[in-house]
């Protein structure tokens, strides 16, 4: 299967963001018709070395050959043209365009006097065909899900034809069903001959799909091997460098519901339907997991119980009394402590410095201005306490906190839930791009926090995450939740049956039951 | 060419901003200068001399600073909330008009009741000019970029209707201007034989306690938060529309307060040639001061400086008196490349 | 009143046309540009230079169409530098605008001042003629109205279906469009979002510099300074009002020509009763008017004002 000669080769990639070492000294080769597993933790520098061989980012140092050519750093246009195709993480589509605009665009010399369409929708219809890609090309992508428009974005780099596709943490977005089927087409297109780089942090695919790793650690290749000579156990030591970090689950002890809602319907401006007749109980002591595929209505779940949402119809109590049109503020005043799930974008402004991002949601707060006027005594005591308590690390309390890394922005956003001591803890997507340390971190700080009395919400894309936190689980589709379901008393199967939509694979038994069994 | 964060900006390199600045500007106009065929070197003395170096030079500096400070510190709180006030312009003679209206034998009240009545008379028309174009971003999303700079025509149309029309003053020889305001309503000059009135005080003072209110109050930090990011500043229950419409009100109150101090300190009377674009160079006297209300009062000092000099220069040359405007356009342009610079390195590839 | 009767006249509708001619180019230029994702408020500024070069060139010689063609180059420079400042280095598109503007509109009267020193009446040159067409130009009511007007009007006019064409039907067009929509779209199918951006943001600016030299070689025969008097601000609102669409362009243009030239009829009919400063003042109301009325439903180029950098998400 694979020939002497490498079809594509890195040679020694360095790369440094400032003083920070991104990339150093890596190197990995890729033969035709094999598909290497790319593992790392976030921010072991994955996408990073990606970004350089797709030429978004220019290397300090070391050299790419493709099929025994030098490619030129820094084009992604000379990349494409050698026949380089890469699946971003984040999706590259423009919403207000068509599928096909976005499949063509650029695939045609610019100064055209018109651009050739039927010979083109030809082409998109014959791929669409060949690797079952099922996704109109006429449709807007605004109007598309997000396994469509990650198949758009594979449509494009066939398109192109495409001989090595890099996928950057293709499942991230997929139910297991859909992950299957990615699989599946990924198979079929290495048997055709392409080469394919699979970037991932989930070892089970990484076993599943692949058939060489190379585990990259803090922007160094740590290990590389066949799969099939390989284990889970080894991966995962030498993706994260030692002993992997054990959360410590301590039994739950569920006490009274602190937060409930039934049958509660939202509506957007419009009249859109955000979230339709959606039903949970949290109880004090107890960690609910809210699974489902991004854009299933986790967002509003998580806007609704923050108050920047109201119910347009159904029941919203939280502590045993009925929320009418409460504001963020008064969500904080009754206890409800809120992790959103983009904390530079929503969590913390990122110009304001330390104390500043701290006092966010308690500024009003007596204890931290008195008359209209910001106690500096207040701000910087609190600032200190809760920096040390949580082990923020930060260049200094006057620093914006934009230069601050992921992991500390986070456990500041933690520090300034937990120190006001909520009874109900929001967290959206709390370990999204966290390293191990940090997601532990922050697991473990939620498990403790429930069971001192919290009930704790924590909606993630994650399944693994999930089971391995969660004392409950309701998968999210389009609004709406499903009964809740014990981890042990389900699968991966049946939890991705839910999440395309087959929300009644546990009513089995009625909610309430399944609450109260819990 | 790529731009890469800084870790850290030093202070080396934050003081070397406004100085880039001015010599950007002063290499633009030394093209200029040799190009009218005239000496920099001798235009740089001029300039000098017509701006700080006489007692008169410096008065006149310092009275240009006044309504500077004014506008540009409307214009420094407005965009600190990323409110676009390109409007100070109209607020200002909308300051003016209202002080025009009170303060020309329309009401009769002591000096130390009639300056503070026009002044928040005035500071309340500007703030009400504002708050239309405001109230229709916060509701409609109808950009107040285009709006307020179109209300500025309006407005000065309005001017120019009040001072050919019903204002006239019969007295004036049949020049376009209104009745002079009442002696009460005159704002002292504190230097004799010149036109530096008390104004500056007004202006200090209103710099003084921006700052102190940015800084340390829960409406200031609001207005910072929401300006930074109203995402998150709406997650965290800030109400982002009423804290743009309280800057509005702050903005435009600042503007409108420029036009009252010109009118009452400087002119006496409303005419049509009360600002030659203070409410523009406000923005230039702002982002050359990075929207910090202190740095307006130096920055402003720096405006008028520019405008003074190059006007007594251009004279004693015979150059047009327009290169202030263009050293003032290029000091904003300058402005803006070196506090990128500061926090940015460009690395080529 | 004989208003109704008004709009029957061709001389009006002559007028009418002649008189959206500048706004045209301007409005198509900042559309270009705004459709890229870069909002350029330079557009005051720009006119105004592309008013003082068009003229000085052929105030000192060089012929009309030349005039113009300078007249673009200079306002394409501008756009340069505000592609520069916007696109390269990412400041604020708001800001460098008005930076821009300032610049360009002191610059003119600068060097306006310098090429004639000392003439407090500016000398006149010898505008554009209008066309004389056989054929179309004998079409009843259309003829006069489209074809017998200077050769910029027709040009502005071929230019907003060439746009719209351009825009919808070639692949450079397409790439124009995602960029103002997606950056990020564009750069990872291999083109250049900063060369995009840059290039729309000069044609655009040459566009708008036309759109001034028209004022100066068709619509007058002379510079004073403070000629683009607004047009640059309402041709900006002009956009928002036609969606982004060079045919609605056409529409509102037209549109608030046509109301413009109204004002001015009936200004010099009754200008007794109602001064004549609020007739004046009816422009910039109307714009501020179109605006309130399509705010609802304007569908902004999504990466409008956000700058691209390279390598960052």
């Amino acid at each position: 299967m694979q020939d002497s000669t490498p079809f594509l080769q890195l040679l020694g990639i360095s790369k440094k963001f400032g003083s920070v070492t991104a990339l150093s000294k890596v190197s990995l080769s890729l033969h035709q018709g094999e598909i290497l597993a790319l593992l790392g933790e976030n921010g072991a520098g994955k996408t990073t070395l990606m970004n350089i061989l797709f030429g978004h980012y220019v290397a300090d140092s070391g050299s790419i050959t493709l099929n025994g050519k030098e490619l030129p750093s820094g084009s992604p246009r000379h990349a494409l043209k050698a026949g380089l195709g890469m699946v971003h993480q984040h999706f590259t589509l423009a919403d207000n365009m068509s599928v096909f605009d976005n499949i063509t665009l650029g695939t045609e010399p610019l100064f055209a006097f018109r651009r050739k369409k039927s010979e083109a929708i030809r082409k998109i219809k014959d791929l669409i065909n060949a690797y079952e890609l099922d996704v109109d090309h006429r449709s807007l992508v605004k109007h598309l899900s997000v396994g469509q428009r990650q198949r758009v974005e594979i449509l494009k780099a066939l398109y192109r034809d495409t001989r090595i596709l890099i996928l950057d943490e293709p499942t991230a977005v997929l139910t297991p069903q859909e992950s299957e089927h990615l699989f599946a087409t990924l198979r079929l297109l290495v048997d055709k001959g392409l080469a394919i780089i699979f970037i991932t942090h989930k070892l089970k695919e990484v076993i599943g799909v692949s058939d060489r790793c190379l585990v990259l650690r803090h922007g160094v290749v740590t290990y590389e091997h066949r799969t099939s000579e390989t284990d889970m156990d080894t991966l995962a030591r030498e993706m994260v460098g030692g002993e992997v970090p054990k959360v410590e689950v301590l039994p739950g002890a569920p006490g009274e519901t602190v937060l409930s809602l039934h049958m509660v319907s939202a509506c957007d401006r419009h009249g859109f339907s955000l979230l339709h007749e959606a039903s949970l109980h949290l109880r004090s002591g107890e960690i609910l997991g809210i699974a489902g595929v991004s854009g299933n209505g986790q967002g509003h779940l998580a806007d609704l119980i923050s108050g920047l949402l109201s119910p347009s119809s159904g029941s919203f109590e939280l502590l045993g009394e009925e929320v009418v049109r409460l504001g963020p503020v008064d969500m904080v005043r009754r206890g409800v402590g809120r992790i959103p799930e983009d904390r530079t974008g929503t969590g913390l402004i990122g110009d304001m410095n330390v104390q500043e991002n701290l006092i966010l949601e308690n500024y009003w707060k007596k204890e931290v201005s008195r008359y209209g006027l910001l106690k500096a005594s207040f701000m910087k005591k609190n600032s200190e306490e809760i920096t040390s308590r949580y082990d923020v690390r930060c260049g200094g309390e006057e620093l914006p906190v934009r230069m601050m890394s992921g992991g500390n922005m986070q456990k500041l956003i933690l520090g300034r839930v937990l120190s006001e001591k909520p009874s109900v803890i929001m967290a959206n997507q709390p370990t999204w791009g966290l390293d191990v340390g940090a997601a532990t971190f922050v697991h473990s700080q939620l498990i403790s926090a429930s069971r001192s009395g919290a009930g704790v919400i924590i909606i993630s894309e994650d399944l693994d995450e999930l089971f391995k936190v969660a004392d409950v689980i309701q998968v999210m589709y389009q609004g709406s939740l499903s009964a809740p379901i014990q981890p042990s008393a389900t699968n991966a199967r049946e939890m991705g049956l839910a999440m395309s939509g087959h929300l009644d694979v546990f009513t089995m038994v009625s909610p309430e039951e399944a609450c109260h069994a819990a | 060419m790529r731009l890469e964060p800084r870790e850290q900006s030093s202070m080396v390199l934050k003081a070397m901003v406004p100085l880039g600045s001015a010599a950007a500007a002063l290499l633009v106009c030394s093209v200029l200068i040799v190009w009218a065929d005239a000496s920099p070197v001798e235009a740089f003395f001029l300039f000098i001399k017509g701006s700080v170096g006489t007692r008169f030079a410096l008065s006149e500096t310092l009275a240009r600073t006044i309504p500077l400070i004014f506008t540009g510190l409307a214009a420094a709180i407005a965009f600190k909330a990323k409110l676009w006030n390109i409007g100070a312009e109209g607020q200002l003679y909308g300051g003016a008009c209202i002080a025009t209206w009170l303060g020309t034998g329309m009401i009769d009240l002591p000096g130390w009741l009639m300056l503070p009545l026009l002044f928040s008379t005035g500071a309340l028309v500007g703030g009400l000019l504002l708050l239309g174009p405001t109230l229709l971003k916060t509701w409609l999303k109808v950009d107040e970029v285009v709006t307020t700079l179109l209300l500025n025509f309006i407005i000065i149309l309005l001017v120019n209707y009040l001072v050919f029309g019903p204002w006239k003053d019969p007295m004036a020889m049949g020049w376009p201007q209104a009745k002079g305001v009442v002696d009460a309503a005159v704002l002292p000059t504190i230097l004799a034989k010149t036109r530096l009135h008390m104004g500056i005080f007004w202006a200090l003072a209103s710099a003084l306690l921006l700052w102190a209110f940015m800084r340390f109050t829960t409406w200031g930090y609001q207005i910072r938060a929401v300006g930074f990011n109203p995402v998150a500043s709406r997650f965290v229950g800030i109400s982002v529309n009423s804290v743009v419409i309280r800057t509005a009100l702050i903005s435009g109150g600042l503007a409108g307060c420029a036009g009252v101090s010109e009118l009452c300190g400087l002119k006496g009377y409303l005419t049509l040639d009360l600002s030659p674009g203070f409410g523009y160079s406000g923005i230039v006297v702002a982002m050359l001061a990075a929207l910090h209300p202190l740095g307006v009062v130096v920055s402003a000092f720096f405006v008028a400086m520019l405008s003074i000099g190059a006007d007594s220069m251009s004279r004693s040359l015979n150059i047009s008196n327009f290169i202030a405007d263009v050293a003032t356009a290029v000091s904003l342009l300058a402005v803006l490349v070196s506090m990128l610079l500061a926090r940015y390195k460009i690395r080529w590839r | 009143m004989d208003t109704l009767q008004l709009f029957l006249e061709a001389g009006f509708w002559m007028a009418v046309v002649r008189m959206a001619t500048p706004l045209l180019f301007g409005t198509l230029g900042e559309l270009i540009c705004e459709r890229a994702g870069v909002l350029n408020l330079g557009i005051e500024g720009i006119m105004a230079a592309g008013c003082m070069s068009g003229w000085t060139w052929v105030y000192l010689g060089g012929d009309l169409w030349g005039g113009i063609l300078f007249a673009a180059c200079v306002g394409g420079a501008f756009g340069l530098l505000h592609a520069i400042f916007t696109v390269h280095l990412g400041l604020s598109q708001h800001v460098t605008g008005l930076g821009i503007t300032m610049l360009a509109s002191a610059l003119s009267s600068f060097v306006f001042r310098m090429v004639l020193p000392d003439v407090t009446t500016p000398p006149k040159i010898v505008p554009f003629a209008p066309m004389d067409i056989p054929i179309l130009g004998d079409i009843p009511v259309l003829g006069p109205i489209i074809f017998n007007q200077s050769p910029l009007t027709l040009l502005a006019l071929i230019l907003v279906f060439f746009v719209g064409w351009f825009l919808k039907h070639t692949p450079a067009g397409l790439a124009l469009c995602m960029t103002g929509e997606n950056p990020m779209a564009v750069e990872s199918q291999g083109l250049s979002v900063f060369a995009i951006r840059t290039c729309a943001v000069v044609v655009g600016s040459g566009l708008m510099a036309v759109g001034g030299a028209f004022l100066t070689l068709s619509a007058f025969d002379a510079f004073y300074i403070g000629m683009v008097n607004g047009r640059g601000w309402i041709c900006i609102a002009l956009v928002v009002f036609s969606s982004w669409k060079p045919s609605k362009a056409l529409l509102g243009v037209v549109l608030f020509a046509a109301f413009d030239a109204l004002q001015m009829r009936v200004q010099q009919d009754v200008s007794m009763v109602i001064p004549y400063q609020f007739y004046l003042m009816m422009p910039y109301v109307f714009s501020i008017v179109a605006l309130i009325i399509m705010s609802r439903r304007s569908a902004y180029p999504k990466a409008l004002l956000v700058p691209f950098r390279k390598g960052e998400r």
